[in-house]
């Protein structure tokens, strides 16, 4: 087990996605360390999302490579797969099928056996006090509800690496901040978590944030480094000065 | 293969809670085949006529009798003469007048031309056709046989003698044409339309997005939506065929294996269809508008299914040899009420196979670009 990446669970070199004349990202490079929450920040069409889809195999990188979890992004893709878990912004459960045929339906996906799907079940209806509504349709669950779910099945087959894009879009913030605990609790269990996110508030709660601005990534640090480089108050004023710098 | 069941598991369980789908799926099959069976019918049946008949002579009476015995026509009126016609037909219930000649039964007894006229209500082409056309049928058998001045033996024997028979359908009945017609019908709509339509949600709703992230092989995923689909339309297929056996006694007259193969390989053809369609849309709106306009519509136009493609101005009929549903319905019916077996059917299975690879393969090469 003598790998280079051995320290780092997600490392990027010179990552790069062209559609057509058009560079969406453009050679980037970062490392993530495993247990690290780690934000991926950028306004729209700066990239980000398509740099996650290159490092979650939703999309074919152009040129370079990425390391997740110790695999190849180009030459193992499949062994990437059984290693992540992934929340898209499109709320990902089945509206239509229970709470807990959800959690059953995905631990089969990843190939768990019956035995582990019947306590995953039990775990993760505990760990977010749902219990009382295993056998409620997702469609009544409350938004903050169902992303909370959403977030544990992400988790069911323990992935080394959760992707996250925009889990908190369009809740408040109350529940948002009970999706970071959720989150925090993850990364305690050691998960490295890789979270895009548009509220700058929520860059705060990261270990490290990266921004991308144009498809290259503009600042990368803790964010206590990052305003300090930037004489900020808050990452919010850091974001508004490196997006407008292009401008 | 546990994955597998599992997905094929969750698909069930989306078809069984949506309302629409599960009307589509149970509702739909058992409406169409009543609605055919019963209700639209191309058969006519004691169409009420009214007669002109200046001179009731015996002779008269008794051509009116066979008329009114065929059970295809029944007299409800008879009118003083032919000028209360227009008047008749606009009132909407007599479809066809019958004016005879007041020297009808003189003509007739003296061997000269009896004359008889025939006028019927062609707001309705296809029906006015069909009623003269029994009505000629019945008094030429009146004329030849069923009055004779001769006695038996010393008959002139008729020049040409025509004896009709119609093979297949003796009673030209429609539910026999309607039946393979409505399980095209259905298995497309299964097929295509219902394909196109959950994958189209499946991509909505960003679920597709959550397999493909997943280590499923994406012939696996697209094995789980699409095979409870194919099970459902190859049941629905076979209750039709049940349906229409039971209750109107469509005949099977074919091997029921090649049916099933049949069926089998115009099912892949449409599910390479709804493949099709959903790699090119976005949202279900937007599969069940394509499906419904794009697919059904011309389907059942187009396919023979209710219009004859002979009688189709040419530049359709070319359109029509390639809707799928067309070779399929030509197939059904022979096998179904000919009795054809596989010979006979060759040249149509093999268009229906070529169709079908060619959408199969457009079907994924659009599927693996969508996926890179």
């Amino acid at each position: 087990m003598s790998r280079i990446n051995k320290n780092y669970i997600v490392r990027a070199k010179n990552l790069t996605k062209r559609f057509g004349d058009f560079t969406a990202v453009n050679q980037i490079n970062f490392e993530v360390e495993p247990g690290e929450i780690f934000g991926f920040l950028g306004a729209n069409g700066a990239g980000k999302t398509t740099a996650m889809r290159m490092l979650t195999g939703l999309l074919k990188a152009t040129d370079g490579d990425a390391h997740v979890a110790g695999h190849s992004i180009n030459g193992s893709p499949e062994k990437v797969k059984y290693s992540i878990g992934y929340m898209s912004q499109k709320f990902s459960l089945y509206d239509d099928l229970k709470v807990y045929e959800n959690i059953r339906l995905y631990g089969g996906i990843y190939g768990l056996t019956g035995k582990q799907i019947r306590s995953k079940i039990e775990d993760i209806l505990e760990e977010l006090n749902m219990t009382a509504l295993r056998n409620k349709l997702v469609r009544d669950l409350p938004l903050g509800w169902k992303q909370k779910l959403a977030f544990s099945v992400a988790l069911v087959h323990d992935p080394a690496v959760v992707f996250l894009d925009e889990p908190t879009s369009g809740v408040d913030p109350i529940t948002r901040r009970s999706f970071w605990e959720l989150i925090y609790r993850a990364a305690r269990r050691g998960v490295t978590v890789f979270v895009t996110t548009h509220y700058l508030d929520e860059a705060e709660y990261c270990d490290r944030v990266s921004i991308m601005v144009n498809g290259v990534i503009e600042a990368l640090d803790t964010p206590q480094k990052l305003k300090e480089k930037y004489h900020a108050r808050s990452m919010h004023e850091v974001f508004v000065h490196l997006a407008r710098k292009e401008q | 293969m546990k994955v597998l069941l599992s997905l094929i598991k969750k698909e069930f369980y989306h078809i069984i809670r949506d309302k629409r789908s599960l009307l589509i799926l149970v509702g739909m099959p058992i409406v169409q085949v009543v609605l055919f069976g019963f209700a639209i019918s191309n058969e006519i049946h004691e169409a009420p006529i009214a007669v002109v008949a200046p001179n009731k002579s015996q002779k008269v009476l008794r051509l009116l009798e066979r008329i009114e015995v065929s059970s295809y026509f029944h007299i409800v009126r008879f009118l003083e003469s032919g000028g209360q016609l227009d008047e008749v037909f606009k009132e909407g219930e007599i479809k066809l007048v019958l004016l005879i000649d007041k020297d009808f039964s003189r003509d007739l007894g003296q061997r000269k031309t009896a004359k008889l006229q025939v006028i019927a209500d062609a707001t309705d082409p296809n029906t006015a056709t069909t009623l003269t056309g029994y009505i000629e049928a019945i008094t030429n058998r009146f004329a030849r046989e069923g009055f004779s001045p001769l006695p038996v033996g010393k008959q002139m024997p008729p020049l040409i003698d025509i004896n009709v028979k119609m093979q297949y359908n003796p009673s030209l009945r429609s539910v026999f044409l309607f039946v393979p017609g409505i399980i095209t019908v259905i298995l497309l709509l299964i097929s295509a339309m219902m394909i196109s339509i959950t994958l189209a949600r499946e991509k909505e709703k960003g679920n597709m997005e959550i397999l493909l992230v997943s280590p499923l092989n994406p012939v696996v995923i697209v094995l789980g939506k699409v095979l409870p689909y194919v099970i459902l339309a190859l049941v629905n297929g076979w209750s039709i065929l049940l349906l229409g056996v039971w209750l109107f006694g469509v005949p099977i007259r074919g091997d029921l294996v090649l049916i099933f193969g049949e069926m089998l390989l115009f099912v892949l053809t449409a599910l390479s269809l709804g493949l099709f369609i959903s790699t090119k849309v976005q949202t279900q709106q937007a599969a069940l508008m394509i499906s419904l306009i794009g697919l059904m519509l011309p389907t059942i136009i187009l396919s023979g299914f209710i219009f004859p493609i002979e009688s189709m101005p040419l530049p359709l009929q070319f359109i029509s040899h390639l809707i799928p549903a067309k070779w399929f319905l030509i197939i059904l019916r022979a096998i179904m009420l000919k009795g054809a077996t596989l010979h006979y059917v060759v040249k149509e299975t093999i268009i229906l196979g070529i169709i079908c690879l060619v959408l199969l393969g457009l079907a994924v090469k659009n599927f693996k670009t969508r996926l890179e």
